[in-house]
C-alpha cells in the first residue's frame, strides 16, 4: 500500500526567545524540528507500512530549509520525500496550505501511486489549528478520522480499517474504509531509531523539490497570500497584570475560616461583584 | 546490510572532526563523519575564541559566511585579589585589519557552519549516532566502528578519533589512558544575554570589535584556575576553571567559584542587568605535552582534545584541535594517495607532521608548566595575587606615608610571604618552565 504522510518543519518552541527590548519573538536562530504531533502520524504510517508492505512518501511544504526535516523522516525510515517549494506558497493560511497539499499528493497519487492512506499530525505547535488535515481530505473527498489514538486494524482485501478516536465523553471506535485520511493525536506511539542504512540513504537521498508547477498546480490564485483569506494584524506578547495574585495560608485553619478569607478577599478586590452577588441572592430569597 | 567501505571515519564533529573530515573529503576521499549530537555543536560549550590563522589555512573564505560574533581588539589580563584587580589590558587599532585574527564566536552555530562546508566537500555526516566501539580484527587493527543504531559494523580503512577531551573509545581500545585528574580542568561558564548596544558601551567597542578578559589570582581559592570573559554580539561568555586534583583536593564547588567570580567587584558592573541563559560545564586538558597519548596506531589516529592537545599557558584549544585535524586529513590522504595501507608505521606520518607544527613545538616549549603550576598553585594563584594587590594599592593610595617606607612595606610583605630562597627559587623554575 502507499501510505503518504504530511509533515511541517516548525521552530522549537521550547527554544523560543522573546526580544527583551521589542517583546517580539525572535525566529532567527531558533532551531527548528519537525512538528512533534507529526511524528506521531510519521510513526503509524511506518508502522503500517512494516506489517502491510508498500511505501512511505512523506510531503512538506516550506522553505528550501525544510529539506533538513525531509531528511530526518528518512532517517527514521521513510521511504520518499518531496519538499513543495515555491515563492508562490508564502504566506499560506491553512486553507491555502490544505489546496497545495491536497494537489501535490494527487500528483503523488499520479506519480508513485494513489495514497491508500495520508496521515497528518493533529495539529502543529506553531499555528494549533487543527485545520489543515480535514482541509486536504475534503478537497480530496477523502473519509476523515481525526484525533486517531489507535489503528486498531487495517484489512487490505475488504479495504476497511479500524481506528479508535479520542473524544472528550470517551473513545469511539470508528469502522471506516480506505482511502482516507487520518490525523494522529499525541502519545499514540513513539518515534522509532532509525537503522545506520536508513540514516546512511538519508544522508544520500536527493530530496525532490517541486515548485507550483511541477506539484500541478494550475490555479495559483489559491496559493500563498493571495490565496489565504487569513489577516495576521498584530503578533503580541501579553502584557503581565499589575495586579499581583493574593495569596492565602491555608497551614491549620479551619475550612471554613480558609473559605470565609477567601470571600472576603475577593470581595475586597471586587466590590461590584460583592455588591452584584447580594442582589442576586436578595432576588433569589 | 551495511556492506559498503569507507576511505576514513570521523568519530565527532567538532573542531578536530570537522577539519579532519574536511580536508579529507576536500582531497576526494570517500568519508563518513559521525556525531552523537542532534546537529554538530549541540553539544558543545566552548567560550569561545577562534584563531582566524589556522581555520584560513582550511577554509580561506571562511569570513565570508562563517558565523563570527565580533573580532578581538582588545585583551585584559587581571590578576586579581578579593577586591581588586591589578591588570594589563592590550589595546590596538591594529586589529581592525582588513582580515582580523581572532574572533569570539558561538560554537552551537559555528560547528554547524563548519558541517556544512564538510558535507559540501563530499563527506557523508550522520548526526545522533553514537560510535559504541571500534570494531578491530584478530590482529588489533582497527577496522571499523559499531554503532548504537541496528545494523552490523561499518568497515574504513582509518578511523579518526575526534571524540574529545573524555576520549572513551579510545580509552576503551587501550590507546591510551583515562586523563589523570592534574592533567584536566572542569570549567563552568555562564551565557549572559545582553542588548548588543549596552555591550559596545560598557566595554567601548564600536561595531564588531570584541573584547577578552582573563583573570588569575584570588577567584580560584589557590586553586590552579583561571576566570575568562568573552564578549560576544549579543552576549557575554563568563567562566572559570580550575584543574579537576585541585578542586578533589579542596572540594571547592565550581559553581559557588562561578558565582564569587560574578560577583566579584571587577566583574559585577560588567554583567549587570544581563539575563543569563545558559550554564554549562566542561572539561579541558591541561596537561600539556607530557599528557599527550599515543597519536596513531594501526587503522587509527586521535586529534584535538582526544589527544589532549591544549596549551594551557596560552589558552589555545580549538586551533590545536584544528590543525591536527587538518594534518591527520593531508597525512590520511597522502597515504592513500600512495595507495599505502593505514599502518601504524605508514601513519606516524601524522605525528612527523604535527611535530613540525607549531602544535607539538608549543606543547614542547611548555612541556614543565603544567606540573609548575599544579604542585605551587597556592604561591602562583593566592600569594602572588594578593601581594601584586597590595603593592599596587601602596603605589597609588595617598595618605602621608613616606614613599621609601611605602616600598619598604612592600618588599618586606613579600619576603615575609614567600622568603628570599621562595621568590629565586619561583622566578627560576617559572622562567625555566616558559623558556
Amino acid at each position: 500500500m502507499h501510505i503518504v504522510v504530511c509533515i511541517k518543519q516548525v521552530p522549537d518552541s521550547a527554544q523560543i526567545r522573546v526580544h527583551p527590548v521589542t517583546n517580539t519573538i525572535m525566529r532567527q536562530g531558533v532551531p527548528t524540528i519537525i512538528n512533534p504531533y507529526d511524528l506521531f502520524a510519521l510513526e503509524q504510517a511506518l508502522q503500517v507500512r512494516d506489517h502491510h508492505g508498500g511505501e512511505v512518501t512523506v510531503l512538506t511544504m516550506g522553505p528550501p530549509m525544510a529539506e533538513e526535516s525531509l531528511r530526518k523522516a528518512l532517517t527514521y525510515g521513510a521511504d520518499r520525500a518531496i519538499l513543495l517549494t515555491d515563492r508562490h506558497f508564502a504566506g499560506s493560511d491553512t486553507l491555502a496550505t490544505s489546496f497545495a497539499l491536497s494537489q501535490a499528493i494527487a500528483k503523488i497519487g499520479n506519480s508513485f501511486g494513489s495514497p491508500d492512506i495520508v496521515f497528518t499530525g493533529k495539529q502543529t505547535i506553531d499555528g494549533d489549528t487543527a485545520q489543515v488535515g480535514p482541509g486536504i481530505a475534503k478537497r480530496l473527498d477523502l473519509v476523515q478520522l481525526t484525533y486517531v489514538a489507535k489503528v486498531t486494524s487495517i484489512d487490505l482485501r475488504t479495504r476497511a480499517i479500524t481506528v479508535e478516536r479520542r473524544s472528550e465523553g470517551g473513545t469511539h471506535v470508528l469502522k471506516s474504509e480506505l482511502p482516507c485520511l487520518i490525523t494522529m493525536l499525541e502519545g499514540s506511539n513513539a518515534i522509532r531509531r532509525g537503522s545506520l542504512d536508513d540514516a546512511l540513504r538519508a544522508a544520500r537521498s536527493e530530496i525532490v523539490k517541486w515548485n507550483a508547477v511541477e506539484a500541478g498546480i494550475e490555479d495559483i490564485t489559491k496559493c500563498g497570500l493571495r490565496g489565504s483569506p487569513t489577516v495576521v494584524k498584530r503578533v503580541f506578547a501579553p502584557t503581565p497584570r499589575e495586579q499581583k495574585a493574593v495569596q492565602i495560608d491555608t497551614v491549620e485553619k479551619a475550612v471554613q475560616d480558609v473559605a470565609n478569607e477567601l470571600v472576603t478577599s475577593i470581595f475586597a478586590h471586587q466590590p461590584a461583584l460583592e455588591h452584584e452577588l447580594s442582589s442576586t441572592r436578595s432576588v433569589s430569597r | 546490510m551495511t556492506e559498503e567501505r569507507f576511505d576514513a571515519i570521523v568519530v565527532g564533529a567538532g573542531m578536530s572532526g570537522n577539519a579532519a573530515a574536511y580536508t579529507m573529503a576536500s582531497r576526494g576521499l570517500k568519508v563518513l563523519q559521525l556525531e552523537r549530537g542532534e546537529y554538530p555543536g549541540s553539544k558543545n560549550v566552548q567560550g569561545a575564541i577562534l584563531y582566524a590563522n589556522m581555520l584560513e589555512t582550511i577554509i580561506p573564505d571562511f569570513r565570508d559566511d562563517a558565523p563570527l560574533e565580533r573580532h578581538l581588539v582588545e585583551q585584559r589580563f587581571w590578576v586579581t585579589d578579593d577586591t581588586s584587580h591589578t591588570g594589563m589590558h592590550y589595546r590596538s587599532d591594529d586589529f581592525n585589519e582588513p582580515a582580523p585574527n581572532r574572533y569570539t564566536i558561538i560554537r552551537a552555530q559555528f560547528d554547524k557552519w563548519f558541517s556544512r562546508k564538510v558535507r559540501a566537500a563530499g563527506a557523508i555526516v550522520l548526526c545522533e549516532t553514537t560510535v559504541t566501539e571500534l570494531a578491530l580484527d584478530a590482529a588489533g587493527k582497527v577496522i571499523g566502528v559499531h554503532t548504537d543504531r541496528a545494523g552490523s559494523v561499518i568497515h574504513a580503512d582509518v578511523v579518526v578519533l575526534a571524540e574529545g577531551v573524555n576520549g572513551l573509545l579510545g580509552t576503551r581500545a587501550r590507546f591510551r589512558k583515562v586523563p589523570k585528574p592534574e592533567a584536566v580542568a572542569l570549567a563552568v561558564k555562564e551565557m549572559h544575554f545582553l542588548p548588543e548596544e549596552v555591550i559596545n558601551e560598557r566595554f567601548g567597542l564600536p561595531g564588531d570589535q570584541g573584547c577578552v578578559i582573563e583573570a588569575a589570582g584570588t577567584i580560584s581559592r589557590g586553586m590552579a584556575g583561571l576566570g575568562f570573559l568573552y564578549t560576544n554580539k549579543e552576549s557575554i561568555s563568563l567562566g572559570i576553571g580550575c584543574l579537576v586534583s585541585h578542586f578533589a583536593a579542596t572540594l571547592e564547588s565550581p559553581y559557588a567559584l562561578l558565582d564569587a567570580f560574578k560577583n566579584h567587584p571587577s566583574i559585577r558592573p560588567l554583567l549587570a542587568g544581563s539575563e543569563i541563559k545558559e550554564y554549562a560545564a566542561h572539561l579541558i586538558p591541561e596537561g600539556g605535552f607530557k599528557a599527550i597519548p599515543q597519536l596513531f596506531g594501526d587503522g587509527w589516529v586521535v586529534v584535538g582534545d582526544a589527544a589532549q592537545l591544549n596549551n594551557a599557558v596560552h589558552r589555545e584549544g580549538s586551533n590545536l584541535a584544528m590543525t591536527s585535524g587538518r594534518i591527520a586529513g593531508e597525512a590520511i590522504a597522502a597515504i592513500k594517495s600512495r595507495k599505502h595501507p593505514m599502518t601504524s608505521d605508514n601513519l606516524s606520518l601524522y605525528k612527523a607532521m604535527l611535530d613540525k607544527s607549531f602544535v607539538l613545538k608549543d606543547l614542547r616549549k611548555y612541556k614543565d608548566m603544567p606540573a609548575l603550576l599544579h604542585t605551587n598553585s597556592r604561591n602562583f594563584f593566592t600569594t602572588y595575587p594578593q601581594l601584586m594587590s597590595q603593592a599596587a594599592q601602596n603605589f597609588v593610595r595617598v595618605d602621608g606615608t613616606p614613599k621609601i617606607e611605602k616600598e619598604r612595606a612592600t618588599t618586606a610583605a613579600l619576603i615575609k610571604a614567600r622568603s628570599r630562597w621562595g621568590l629565586v627559587s619561583d622566578a627560576v623554575r617559572l622562567a625555566l618552565a616558559w623558556r
